[in-house]
């Protein structure tokens, strides 16, 4: 089981947990795995071919997934993946 | 039987590698392939006053000991010592190779007093008044900034987009560190719902516009700083105008497509960009340095669906939040302005107030980015190219 963190504006989607602990030897199962518990982060981090959306970050660790290779990316137990989305608020 | 305080000098000038005035010059002007010598002046802070080898660093003799380690960790780093005459930088480097461990010490011939009779040029430190070496007394003590890092501070000009959450504690920080022009663009008057964390502002100003509000409260704080107001929203017409000649930018705006626009502008222009962003008890940091790191499209290429974007209403965030994240902001510039530390470039800080926890995460340039890896300039079409912003919001319900 590896650890995801969840964002502020993914935790509605997945009751409120801030940290998730999914199945998966690769960024892309792990992922996969999140969405089938939580529905309702499908859309929210895949578009409809399957690929991981372009405002949706990924990180391994601290290395983002699109340097490594993508979905496919190797994940050991330890890891920690991180979602990161955009966030623009300042006042 | 004890030597004079002659004999003793000239004992230890035969101990110590001195240099003439030529050879340090020459080092200092080899372009690059000098042997990248520290210059250390170590007379005291009134004769440093009156004038010094450009390029130089002062410590004086009288704190050599506790100073030398903030301004050369490196034991192997070369370093030439210069003074008046030439006596007390021989006995400053004679304390620096024998009981600190210098490896690559020399003291230079004649100090000042023959660089100057050699016609070779001498930089005039801008001085600090009596008043300004009390008031930034702390900051002076600091081997990293000094009265030549708080001068640097002092002709620094600073612009802050946004005078609310993050703007407010930061544009206090910079005016107490002395950034001597802060410039801050924010449309908005001071409202109530803002003093829950807007600490620039006071219950007193509410209803006067946020720029005229943070100016007072910068003037209270430190006259030194001259206060440039835009009461204007940040767009596509204006944006070239305002933040063109600024040093850095300390971007704490609250949407989007100005984010975009941002970005695209200080890349044009080759302005760092300190930013933060901040939601409910969460908070995101960076410096965007156009070429030499990432810029906000390489960490962003797309912004998110209005849905995921909670930015366009008002949105909870915790108090106390805008100032940790507008703290940290105001620090980095500060290392930048000083050009001292590790710039967080290329780095991505995340703060997570519940479980009081950062995460660090690196920011690659992408080697593809439409606005920051292209050899062309950006066009005025070209810039903040963003879904229409009233589209995008009302998307978001």
């Amino acid at each position: 089981m590896s650890t995801i963190k969840i964002p502020p504006v993914l935790r509605p989607s997945v009751g409120g947990e801030k940290e998730l602990q999914a199945e998966g030897a690769s960024v892309g199962e792990i992922l996969r795995d999140l969405a089938g518990k939580h529905p309702a982060t499908q859309a929210q981090l895949f578009s409809g071919d399957g690929e991981l959306n372009r405002y949706v970050n990924v990180y391994l660790n601290d290395e983002d997934v699109r340097v490594l290779d993508g979905l496919k990316t190797p994940v050991s137990p330890s890891d920690t993946l991180v979602i990161l989305p955009a966030m623009a608020g300042g006042a | 039987m004890t030597p004079s305080g002659a004999e003793l000098i000239r004992q230890i000038k035969s101990e110590v590698r001195e240099v003439d005035p030529a050879a340090v010059h020459a080092d200092l002007h080899a372009n690059g392939s000098g042997s990248g010598a520290v210059v250390i002046d170590v007379r005291e802070s009134e004769e440093w006053d009156t004038g010094h080898v450009p390029g130089a660093q002062h410590v004086s003799r009288s704190f050599l000991e506790s100073r030398i380690d903030g301004v050369i960790p490196d034991r192997d780093t070369p370093v030439v010592l210069y003074c008046a005459s030439g006596n007390r930088s021989a006995l400053a480097a004679h304390t620096l190779q024998t009981q600190l461990g210098y490896t690559n010490v020399s003291s230079m011939i004649g100090g000042i007093t023959l660089w100057k009779d050699r016609g070779y040029e001498v930089g005039q430190p801008q001085t600090l008044s009596k008043e300004q070496r009390e008031r930034y007394g702390r900051h002076l003590l600091l081997p990293e900034i000094g009265s030549e890092g708080q001068t640097k501070l002092l002709n620094a000009k600073v612009l802050l987009l946004g005078a609310g959450g993050l703007g407010s504690p930061t544009a206090l920080y910079l005016a107490a560190a002395g950034v001597g022009t802060l410039g801050l663009v924010d449309d908005d008057v001071v409202d109530l719902s803002n003093l829950q964390r807007q600490v620039i502002h006071s219950t007193s100003r509410v209803g006067i516009p946020k720029v005229d509000s943070a100016e007072q409260a910068i003037n209270d704080l430190n006259p030194d700083v001259k206060v440039v107001k835009y009461q204007t929203r940040l767009n596509a017409d204006n944006i070239m105008d305002i933040v063109e000649g600024w040093e850095v930018i300390v971007d704490g705006v609250d949407n989007f497509p100005t984010r975009y626009l941002l970005n695209d502008a200080t890349v044009r222009l080759g302005i760092p960009v300190v930013s933060a962003s901040i939601l409910g008890f969460d908070g995101q940091l960076s410096i965007f340095q156009p070429h030499d790191g990432p810029c906000y499209r390489c960490l962003y290429p797309v912004p998110p669906p209005a849905e995921l974007a909670p930015s366009c209403g008002a949105n909870g965030v915790l108090g106390v939040l805008p100032g940790t994240m507008g703290l940290l902001q105001a620090t980095e510039v500060v290392k930048l302005v000083a050009g001292i530390g590790e710039p967080l470039i290329g780095r991505l800080l995340l703060y997570e107030a519940l479980s009081a926890t950062f995460t660090e995460l690196k920011v690659r340039k992408d080697p593809d980015c439409p606005i920051c890896s292209r050899a062309e300039e950006i066009t005025d079409e070209e810039m903040g190219v963003f879904p229409d912003y009233e589209a995008f919001c009302a998307a978001a319900g």
